[in-house]
């Protein structure tokens, strides 16, 4: 106890003098930090006892929220002033909102556990955030289908789904109308997957890209359920929707629902062979943050490999870290759905930030392709 | 000195609304009005700011209209409008025709049942709203209470799809909403003399053109009140059409949400949220001086 003291106000310190130099730090920097620590993250998003097992070895008192959508937490960071100290933005959104001068520049000094993460995953991320100089990965994972293996067999006559041509193609659809196809509410991954289904780069922004997509994604309109970013993964669980275009760890949560159910559902999870969206959920603190010491400590405290594989085992996400591969329960480790081999590794696209323009174009688009007007 | 003091008094309760609504209604307006007429631009907070000091005596002051004509061109934001505008004015017309009945006979009740009923009808409000939002989630859907019952029963052989049509966003409002409009309908019903219909019964009036001659024009007050408290808040609606509409649904508060989160545009944001407010209070403030200078006595 005593030493954690000590340890809060030397960051305190160290932080102070960093701040008379960087260039990115406005807040004012109390002198000594009090012993809490307010973190906002996805729901359904850590382990059952990583934020216990931070405050009894740290002595920090932890106050924890979570959200739903990048765009409520972007929102409340553009406002400012959140109180956050930690907080778990998308990369694609980080990006702009590093551009935008949320973040603060992490201290590497002060992450001692940084040694752990996979080269290979920070290489990726840093094409967000150059230098890895704000952000560290939590947890990332793809954006593919999520299916009922019994329905989709009665209703396309396959034993599993292993292209977007089965949820993408009109006349593939139509037949997955009647036990229920739904799509993520989230414009540009759903746009990207339909521009990998047809050979386009999803990242290029271009205006005959975006029209194709549409044009695509206006003619499977008639099929789709609806357009949710959380419903699928209760409904694939329960056998309400037979197919939904998803996030890998929520369908694989609706897997684990499904099997326990009193009538067990199957749920399976497919990154389909023409290849898929890849993204990283990071660990940031907003420049404004009251206890940037403290934030320091639980972002290395999460880089610890037990700590991270504990959450990785409990959420069905892969996590970037090269230490923790080890510590990892068989069957999420050899769960080609949560470590993609590296076959379909190859296959995967980052999901970039989008300029202004296009996000308002893309945005526009959506609206028509989700009110078939 | 009699004068005076009654002056003071008027003032000191008038006072306090004037102090709330400045507070909670004028300044967030002004402050919505301002990000409306500024840049935008990527930073916290992402619109520009009106006004630049060049020095202590010299500022720039930066007008933009243009959201607002952007609002104009894309039809869009009229489309969802209109179609905001149609689902109020639905749902207030069976708010209206489902409440009035309920009304009349909770006014009509003996006092014990009176209070009784009056208290059923606030009673949801316990409940969060959103909770009750979801319980309707629960019945509607297709493994839901209702198909479930249906099916067993052996009415149908095929789930009805109910969830994610416009029928669960009216059903949603309507629910919602329904004590708003009962009421003051009941207020409006419980203060009628009841004298006034056995007169016109004496005099030979039906039953039906007693309640055009006597009792709608004498409780058209209720309805007025009912009908503004459910159409208003119904048009803005957000929740209900986003968890139990379908995706065609278009209303005016997921464009604003949209242009808010997804767009990140506070400007045109904000700018949506402008109009919808002229658009919908002028018409409103229009009519209620109307109302007032006509009372509806036949």
């Amino acid at each position: 106890m005593h030493c954690a003291k000590h340890y809060g106000l030397l960051t305190a310190a160290v932080i102070s003098l960093a701040g008379c130099g960087g260039k990115e730090e406005s807040a004012p920097v109390p002198v000594a930090e009090a012993k809490e620590l307010r973190v906002y993250n996805w729901s359904d998003y850590i382990a059952e006892d990583t934020i216990a097992n931070f405050e009894q070895q740290s002595g920090i008192k932890v106050t924890y929220d979570v959200f739903d959508s990048n765009e409520v937490l972007e929102t409340k960071l553009l406002a400012g002033r959140t109180g956050y100290d930690v907080v778990v933005p998308s990369a694609n959104f980080l990006e702009r909102q590093i551009q935008a001068g949320v973040f603060m520049q992490l201290d590497p000094a002060k992450l001692p556990n940084l040694g752990n993460m996979d080269p290979e995953i920070m290489a990726r991320v840093a094409q967000h955030d150059p230098g890895n100089a704000h952000a560290v990965p939590y947890l990332w994972g793809t954006t593919g289908i999520g299916y009922n293996p019994d329905k989709v067999k009665a209703a396309l006559r396959v034993d599993a789904i292993t292209s977007w041509a089965q949820i993408l193609d009109p006349a593939s659809a139509a037949k997955l109308a009647q036990c229920g196809l739904t799509l993520l509410d989230a414009p540009s991954e759903v746009v990207d997957s339909a521009l990998i289904f047809l050979g386009r780069d999803p990242n290029s922004e271009a205006a005959e890209d975006l029209a194709a997509a549409e044009e695509l994604l206006q003619k499977i309109r008639p099929h789709v359920r609806y357009y949710h970013s959380s419903q699928y993964i209760n409904d694939l669980a329960t056998g309400e929707i037979c197919v939904a275009l998803g996030w890998s760890g929520d369908v694989l949560q609706a897997r684990d629902r499904g099997a326990e159910a009193e009538t067990p559902v199957n749920v399976a999870y497919s990154i389909p062979s023409e290849g898929a969206i890849m993204w990283f959920d990071m660990l940031a603190i907003p420049a404004d943050a009251p206890h940037p010491g403290n934030a320091h400590a639980f972002i290395n405290f999460v880089m610890d490999p037990q700590v991270i594989a504990g959450v990785s085992n409990y959420v069905s996400y892969a996590n970037g870290n090269a230490a923790s591969v080890a510590l990892l329960s068989d069957d999420v480790r050899h769960d080609a759905s949560v470590y993609p081999t590296a076959e379909v590794a190859a296959r995967l696209h980052p999901h970039l930030a989008e300029s202004q323009e296009y996000s308002r174009e893309l945005n526009r688009a959506w609206t028509r392709i989700r009110t078939g007007q | 000195m009699r004068r005076w003091s009654l002056g003071a008094g008027r003032f000191a309760v008038t006072a306090v609304p004037a102090l709330w609504l400045l507070l909670f209604f004028a300044v967030p307006f002004l402050i919505v009005l301002k990000i409306s007429v500024s840049g935008m631009r990527l930073g916290m907070p992402p619109y520009e700011p009106l006004i630049t000091w060049a020095s202590s005596l010299v500022f720039e002051l930066r007008v933009h209209l243009d959201h607002y004509a952007f609002l104009w061109q894309d039809p869009l934001y009229r489309n969802a409008w209109l179609n905001s505008l149609q689902v109020a004015a639905v749902s207030t017309l069976l708010c209206l025709l489902l409440g009035y009945p309920l009304a009349w006979g909770i006014a009509r009740a003996t006092p014990a049942w009176r209070n009784l009923l009056l208290l059923l009808i606030m009673l949801p409000f316990w409940t969060s709203f959103l909770l009750r939002v979801y319980a309707w989630l629960g019945i509607l859907k297709n493994n839901g209470l209702i198909n479930n019952t249906l099916l067993a029963l052996g009415v149908i052989d095929r789930p009805i799809v109910m969830l994610q049509t416009d029928f669960a966003v009216y059903l949603g409002i309507v629910y919602s909403y329904l004590p708003f409009m009962v009421l003051p309908l009941y207020a409006a019903i419980e203060k009628l003399d009841q004298t006034l219909l056995e007169a016109a019964a004496d005099l030979g009036c039906r039953p039906f053109r007693a309640f055009l001659a006597v009792t709608l024009p004498l409780t058209w007050g209720g309805i007025v009140a009912g009908s503004l408290l459910v159409f208003i808040p119904a048009v803005g609606e957000f929740v209900i059409p986003a968890l139990l509409g379908g995706p065609d649904s278009l209303m005016i508060g997921r464009v604003l949400w949209e242009e808010f989160f997804n767009n990140r545009d506070w400007p045109v944001a904000s700018a949506v949220a402008i109009a919808m407010l002229l658009l919908l209070v002028l018409p409103i403030v229009v009519f209620q001086h109307v109302q007032g200078r006509t009372p509806v006595v036949r």
